[in-house]
């Protein structure tokens, strides 16, 4: 099938400069972004930096103030009905049907869908099947536990059998077990060419994804592979590296390890200091400069950074290039 | 086309699988008005009978006596006490005991006999006009028929004489005249709740802006929402025309099919009504608020208890805007006086006007939240 094969290389999501202003609020501002089909987008922001922003703009929930966007290869402007068709949502509070049952809810959104009802029934049966739902067919939606309401909306939400799924926070307020068993089911899906924009809070989550984008106050400051964002010149500046310091006595040993000459940066991580030094720096040295500060040190190693690492690093750049900004305005 | 009503079918269905699982809001939104309808048509009567009248008879003569008869016999007093002072009289009247003291002076059969001017005191207590009124109204006609007789003496005939015929409800009965508004106001609290109540839940829920990311239509979301309580509201229809015709014994003189096919307009402009609170409503509690708004207009605009024309200008105007105005014409219309669609018809238009423009109005507040 030639069509199917050049709907493979059609991104998935193409955004540019979105721009959403809430009146003299800019929600969204100039953001850019590609998904490529069968990807694993997470994305990710503080509360209210605009993530669900975006997802209403690309689902045409929200009108956009300026840019464009294509989702599937369809302009939302002017396609937003077509866009629908092709993609499943799933809310931060799994918008389900409560005095329905789980079967109810699932022919509700298949109906919604025009599928035929040969292909409702054959539809239901593959997605209660793949979300292990069977048991629980005929009970009323509130009776779910949070972890299998979840699985619930993502069945409704995939039940017309989109190639995009955009799901807002799926696992806040869910169990560790139902989070890791939601991300199985997300990676077999993917594997299966579904395409998921999913936002989320968890970085661990984030480091799960195949691409990930960052967005504070409006704007997009980090978009790209994990692997990738942690070679950044922002987190990983030439001629430095990162290392870790195992100490029982952190909270000293920063203090001293901020004085030493080399280190650029030291935060407390648990039981041990991150820090960011040159990248001659002799690590046997450091142990003997600490221990003659009477600091017992345990283990020292190179670390590679992790996204926590990364987003922070980012934001406090971007926020003290909004608060030079601020100030250059003021002066 | 059929686009334009996406998602119809399945709202629909949803919708009244929604209605069957609550049973209680069902029974309860069945049941209330069937109170209201016992409370209104057993326990109100508009007609002022048995005034509670204390008299004072400083005469007490034959004359006198008459004309305490009288007034007894008018069915609007009921003699509670005589009195034997003013002071007496008075303190009835003050304490609330009785609404009209009568005191017949000293010479009143004096006067008579003597064809002077008698006079009769009616004390009346204000507080309610329409009992004054009716006290006045009964006492001037029974002093003015005694002084006739007089002047006239035996055997002459009254050179004019009136002759009221009360048409279609030739008994003033209240249920009458009130069961046929009731209905009116009754059909509306039902179904502008229910429809507000089932969209703002979705809402509250979050399965609003759910729906709002599928192809569904406005309108088919609208009209899947509205059909199933419109089959709601038409069976409370039946239900309260069943209860009004074979509980309070109202005689239906006209069509009842006529009347429950002019009722789809009406069903239409309260649902309408529902959606339109819905699409500004947040939360169940600010579509109750609101739908208390909408219900108080159709008590007093509509001419359900008080009668329009003797409103001032202004709001006999607003009257107009009142749909429960157009619908009490029709049931009233239909049910006492045997009304037929050539003298109706224009307020079954009115009504479809309005409750396609409200229908309108809703579905433009729900397509821009959705589409640009």
């Amino acid at each position: 099938m030639p069509a199917a094969d050049k709907l493979e290389q059609v991104p998935a999501i193409r955004a540019e400069g979105l721009v959403r202003r809430f009146g003299d609020f800019t929600a969204v501002d100039e953001v850019s972004f590609r998904v490529e089909a069968g990807e694993i987008f997470g994305f990710l922001g503080p509360n209210g930096s605009g993530k669900t922003t975006v997802i209403k703009m690309l689902t045409g929930l929200l009108p956009l103030t300026a840019g464009n966007a294509w989702v599937q290869g369809l302009d939302v402007r002017t396609d937003s009905e077509a866009v629908r068709e092709g993609i499943g949502y799933m809310s931060q509070n799994f918008s389900l049907y409560h005095d329905l049952t789980v079967a109810e809810n699932l022919q509700f959104y298949g109906r919604i869908y025009n599928l035929t009802a040969d292909r409702l029934r054959r539809r239901i049966e593959e997605v209660v099947t793949l979300n292990g739902l069977a048991p629980y067919l005929h009970r009323l939606a509130a009776k779910l536990s949070g972890g299998w309401k979840q699985r619930l909306a993502l069945g409704c939400a995939m039940l017309h059998e989109p190639k995009l799924l955009f799901l807002d926070e799926p696992t806040a307020g869910i169990d560790p077990v139902a989070r890791r068993q939601l991300w199985d089911l997300l990676f077999e899906l993917s594997g299966h060419g579904i395409t998921f924009f999913v936002t989320t809070h968890y970085m661990d989550e984030a480091e799960r994804c195949s691409h990930v984008g960052y967005i504070h106050y409006g704007k997009l400051i980090a978009d790209g592979t994990p692997a990738a964002l942690k070679e950044l010149p922002d987190v990983h500046p030439q001629g430095t590296k990162r290392i870790e310091v195992m100490t029982p006595e952190v909270t000293r040993a920063l203090r001293i390890a901020r004085q030493v000459p080399g280190i650029r940066s030291a935060t407390i991580f648990g039981e041990s200091i991150h820090a960011l030094v040159e990248e001659t720096m002799d690590l046997a040295g450091l142990r003997a400069q600490l221990g003659r500060q009477n600091i017992t040190v345990t283990e020292i190693r190179p670390l590679t950074p992790s996204l926590e690492d990364v987003f922070v690093e980012l934001t406090s750049k971007h926020q003290a290039a909004l608060e030079g900004r601020q100030e250059a305005v003021r002066a | 086309m059929r686009d334009t009503f996406r998602g119809f079918s399945a709202v629909f269905y949803k919708e009244v699988l929604h209605a069957r699982r609550d049973k209680g809001t069902l029974f309860f939104s069945l049941l209330i008005p069937l109170l209201q309808m016992v409370i209104l048509g057993f326990g109100i009567d508009t007609n002022i009978r048995q005034v509670k009248t204390i008299v004072y008879n400083a005469d007490g003569r034959r004359e006198s006596r008459e004309l305490i008869d009288r007034l007894r016999n008018s069915d609007t007093f009921r003699v509670i006490q005589y009195a034997e002072s003013d002071q007496v009289m008075n303190d009835a009247i003050v304490g609330g005991r009785a609404r009209v003291g009568i005191k017949i002076p000293v010479d009143y059969s004096d006067r008579l006999l003597h064809q002077m001017g008698a006079q009769v005191l009616v004390l009346i207590d204000g507080s309610d006009s329409s009992v004054a009124g009716q006290a006045i109204n009964v006492t001037t006609a029974i002093g003015l028929d005694e002084s006739l007789r007089r002047v006239l003496r035996n055997g002459a005939v009254f050179p004019v004489e009136m002759r009221p015929k009360l048409l279609f409800n030739p008994d003033s009965r209240s249920p009458n005249f009130l069961l046929p508004g009731l209905t009116a106001v009754l059909l509306l609290n039902v179904t502008t709740f229910l429809t507000a109540f089932s969209i703002v839940r979705e809402k509250e829920r979050g399965t609003l802006e759910q729906l709002f990311v599928t192809p569904v239509r406005p309108m088919g979301l609208l009209l899947g929402k509205l059909l199933p309580y419109l089959g709601i509201g038409f069976f409370e229809l039946c239900l309260i025309l069943f209860f009004m015709r074979v509980v309070f014994l109202v005689p239906i003189h006209g069509s009842v099919l006529l009347l429950a096919i002019l009722s789809l307009p009406y069903l239409f402009v309260s649902l309408s009504l529902g959606i339109l609170i819905s699409s500004k409503a947040h939360s169940q509690a600010e579509a109750m608020q609101l739908a208390f708004l909408t219900i108080l207009p159709s008590i007093f605009f509509s001419g359900y208890i008080f009668p329009r024309e003797t409103m001032p200008l202004f709001f006999y105007g607003i009257s107009y805007l009142v749909p429960a105005t157009y619908f009490i014409n029709i049931t009233r219309g239909i049910i006492l006086r045997g009304a037929g669609i050539q003298h109706l018809w224009t307020d079954a238009l009115a009504l479809f006007v309005i409750g396609t423009a409200l229908l309108l109005i809703a579905a433009r507040r729900f397509h821009n939240k959705v589409i640009a």
